[in-house]
């Protein structure tokens, strides 16, 4: 059979062995939770709660700041401690909501939904930005956003990335096995919104097992279909999704949208389900811990505001030396220089490593060979840009499609001469990016 | 453990094919050429490869030690060059001509200009090019030492199968398929550098890209211009022939010195193909391959500008 693919990409060793089989874990949190304001893309939340005000599991605790915001709910049942700057998973101190878990783990009632076709779209879309539903593969731009295009009727494909292209990440892999039927629930909240749209459940070839149960389950949903993807990374990049299925290209200045295409990731699409279906907001998600620095690894059901510490320690603990933790993936994850920070709605993995690959590696000179332009799914030439940013070229870097880069990190990973490709890139990217942002 | 943790920029894997790896691959995929060359030719060819890597290797040393930059031996790249060198020499040459080249090519064409992957021509090639305009007779001398292990068959006029084509001789396929005949010390086994070009391909440390468009843009004009028209003996020929495969195989694709564009590597190949035609077919001398390699390597920031790859999504409209 034919998988459907891009052009470019790599195929880093992928880890998946060490977590692919072990079930989700339900992880009961500590003492303390914290929930930072920003845990999405957009205005930060702003709180509702005062130190000292008892809150119930499922309560709001922070409203949206704005419309491309999102609220944030407490994921247990306890006292407010305060509101404090803490260190997040991507080294930023950020503001913070203190919640003491009492640990009763009472929760506000839940509104649940009968019947899918007694909502109309305006409920739907209110329900998903009430439960606070962000992407949660990663970027955390808010669903109900995403959903509410200029113009909807345009929208012919709801594309649910199911690829989990990052290596070592199983955590979307647990959720098609143990819970299809909220993927496939909440892929029919989200085409209700969408008339003419078809639902395709894009799962990369390595997860045979949820290709054919997926298959069997949406034997008889006329609007969905299962597209198995060729195993490549980034194949769950959104662009290289879009364009596997569709054959359609975006760049840089366009939106999914434009394309006729909304793409979430497999835990949106569940946190849609529960959001529209069961009155739950998102107080959990699925997290993969694991890595060959970590004793038993596996993959948690874990409320939002759980410290990674207490997560690593209901995974074993760490096999010291670990040289490396990184919150997310190998290839787009932020390493962390502090674990004891907080779960948050788009923390999908932490990963130890007990060797940190890229010290090792020691820098040399380009030798041209063009791996990282056959790598990359943007068609650039990546070893160029890097010289460019190096040099401070930065009309060059634009001119050169340089923010065209989606900063998946093939061509670092490819380039023999192990130079920082995807980090002089960004790094320049946000240059531009600034630059852009200053007044004239 | 160490008390900190380490932090660095993502991704925070690395694939294992590093820059030694792939010289070491090429001088591994050199070897059967190498092996063969020494049998055929004998102990002074044997001598001439140990000279040449010894020339390129050590040169690169000294001048990093003056100018006490970091020293770059344990890549390979100098490795190869000399091997690479060794393998377009006569096996007649004299002890001093490796030594000479293997200066040249580090020296002057590779670390003068910035070293590794900033030289814009192919050390090894710009080295015997210097030595053909230099040493004319000695670089030119194909007789076979006499204490060659090999059986090598001779031609009526004594030269290389290339030269004796031109001439209007007749020439004996299969020995040039198999290698037993005059020439480079590396290049008379087509099959040979076969082998090895199967090994770059099987780790794909090269692709097909440039070779084939090389050879067949090369067929093509042979049948076009050769005047023999659709005669594929004599096409057959000048593809075994003189330094075509060798060429086509493992110095057309120095990524150093070829377009880093998918595209401009097939107009490369394209090109190389038509100027090693002219050069063979209407030039002076019967081989034309290190000069049409050499002269395309000068074209390719051109190639490059004209062929740079249009970013995923920006194709068609503007925006």
């Amino acid at each position: 059979m034919a998988f459907l693919t891009f052009k470019g990409g790599v195929h880093p060793y992928d880890g998946k062995e060490l977590s692919k089989e072990k079930p989700i874990v339900d992880f009961i949190p500590g003492k303390e939770l914290v929930y930072p304001l920003s845990q999405h893309i957009g205005a930060p939340a702003r709180p509702v709660v005062q130190k000292g005000d008892h809150v119930l599991a499922g309560q709001m605790i922070a409203e949206a700041g704005g419309f491309v915001s999102a609220p944030i709910h407490a994921s247990v049942s306890g006292t407010v401690t305060g509101i404090k700057r803490v260190l997040n998973n991507v080294g930023n101190k950020v503001d913070a909501i203190i919640i003491e878990n009492d640990g009763q783990y009472e929760s506000i009632p839940e509104e649940k939904t009968e019947s899918l076709d007694s909502l109309s779209k305006e409920e739907i879309l209110n329900r998903i930005r009430q439960g606070g539903v962000v992407g949660m593969g990663g970027a955390g731009f808010p669903t109900h956003v995403k959903l509410s295009p200029k113009e909807p009727e345009k929208i012919d494909y709801i594309l649910v990335n199911g690829a989990e292209c990052e290596p070592y990440l199983t955590s979307d892999y647990r959720r098609l096995l143990e819970q299809p039927e909220y993927v496939i629930g909440g892929l029919k909240c989200i085409l209700k919104l969408f008339d003419h749209a078809k639902g395709c459940i894009c799962i990369e070839d390595n997860k045979p097992d949820c290709i054919s149960l997926m298959q069997e389950l949406v034997r008889n949903e006329s609007r969905i279909e299962v597209m198995p993807l060729k195993t490549k990374y980034p194949q769950g990049a959104e662009r290289c999704l879009i364009y596997a299925v569709t054959g359609r290209e975006i760049n840089s200045s366009m939106l999914p949208a434009d394309a006729g295409c909304v793409v979430d990731n497999v835990d949106t699409v569940c946190a849609v389900y529960r959001a529209v279906m069961e009155g739950h907001p998102v107080t959990d998600r699925i997290v993969t811990v694991t890595g060959d620095g970590i004793t038993q690894p596996g993959n948690f059901r874990v409320k939002t505001g759980t410290s990674f510490a207490e997560l690593i320690e209901a995974a074993g603990g760490l096999k010291e030396p670990v040289e490396k933790i990184i919150s997310g993936g190998p290839m787009m994850g932020f390493a962390m220089y502090d674990y004891h920070v907080p779960v948050v709605k788009t923390s999908s993995a932490i990963l130890c490593m007990k060797k940190d690959p890229v010290t090792e590696a020691e820098e040399t000179a380009c030798i041209n060979c063009g791996r990282c332009v056959s790598g990359c799914p943007a068609h650039l030439v990546p070893s160029r840009l890097a010289t460019y940013s190096e040099e401070g070229q930065e009309e060059r870097f634009v001119k050169n499609n340089g923010m065209e880069c989606v900063e998946c990190g093939c061509c670092s990973f490819i380039c023999p001469a192990k130079r920082h490709l995807t980090q002089s890139i960004r790094s320049m990217r946000k240059i531009v990016l600034a630059n852009r942002k200053k007044p004239k | 453990m160490s008390d900190l943790l380490h932090i660095s920029s993502s991704p925070h894997v690395r694939s294992k094919v590093s820059t030694s790896s792939i010289m070491q691959t090429v001088l591994l995929a050199l070897l059967p050429a190498t092996l063969f060359g020494i049998y055929n030719f004998g102990p002074h060819a044997l001598l001439l490869v140990i000279l040449s890597v010894a020339s390129c290797v050590a040169t690169e040393a000294i001048y990093e030690k003056i100018v006490k930059s970091k020293l770059t031996i344990k890549d390979c790249s100098a490795a190869v060059t000399g091997l690479l060198l060794a393998l377009n020499l006569p096996p007649t040459a004299p002890w001093w001509i490796p030594v000479i080249g293997g200066i040249f090519a580090i020296l002057v064409v590779k670390q003068l200009f910035g070293g590794l992957g900033q030289n814009f021509m192919n050390p090894a090639l710009g080295a015997r090019c210097f030595l053909l305009i230099s040493f004319t007779g000695r670089m030119t001398n194909f007789a076979v030492p006499e204490n060659a292990w090999g059986n090598v068959v001779d031609t009526v006029s004594g030269a290389t199968p290339l030269a004796a084509l031109k001439a209007g001789e007749s020439v004996d396929l299969m020995s040039m398929l198999i290698g037993n005949t005059k020439g480079t010390i590396g290049e008379t086994s087509a099959l040979a550098i076969l082998v090895g070009a199967a090994i770059l391909l099987a780790t794909q440390v090269i692709d097909c890209r440039i070779p084939l468009t090389y050879i067949g843009s090369f067929a093509v004009f042979v049948l076009l211009f050769g005047g023999h028209g659709f005669d594929l003996s004599y096409l057959a020929a000048h593809l075994l022939g003189g330094g075509l495969m060798l060429g086509a195989w493992f110095m057309a694709t120095d990524y150093v010195t070829t377009p880093i564009t998918k595209k401009g590597q097939l107009v490369y190949g394209v090109c190389l193909g038509v100027f090693t035609g002219l050069f063979r077919i209407f030039g002076g001398s019967a081989e034309g391959v290190s000069y049409a390699i050499i002269f395309c390597n000068l074209l390719v920031p051109l190639i490059e500008r004209v062929t740079m790859p249009v970013a995923f999504g920006k194709g068609g409209k503007k925006s």
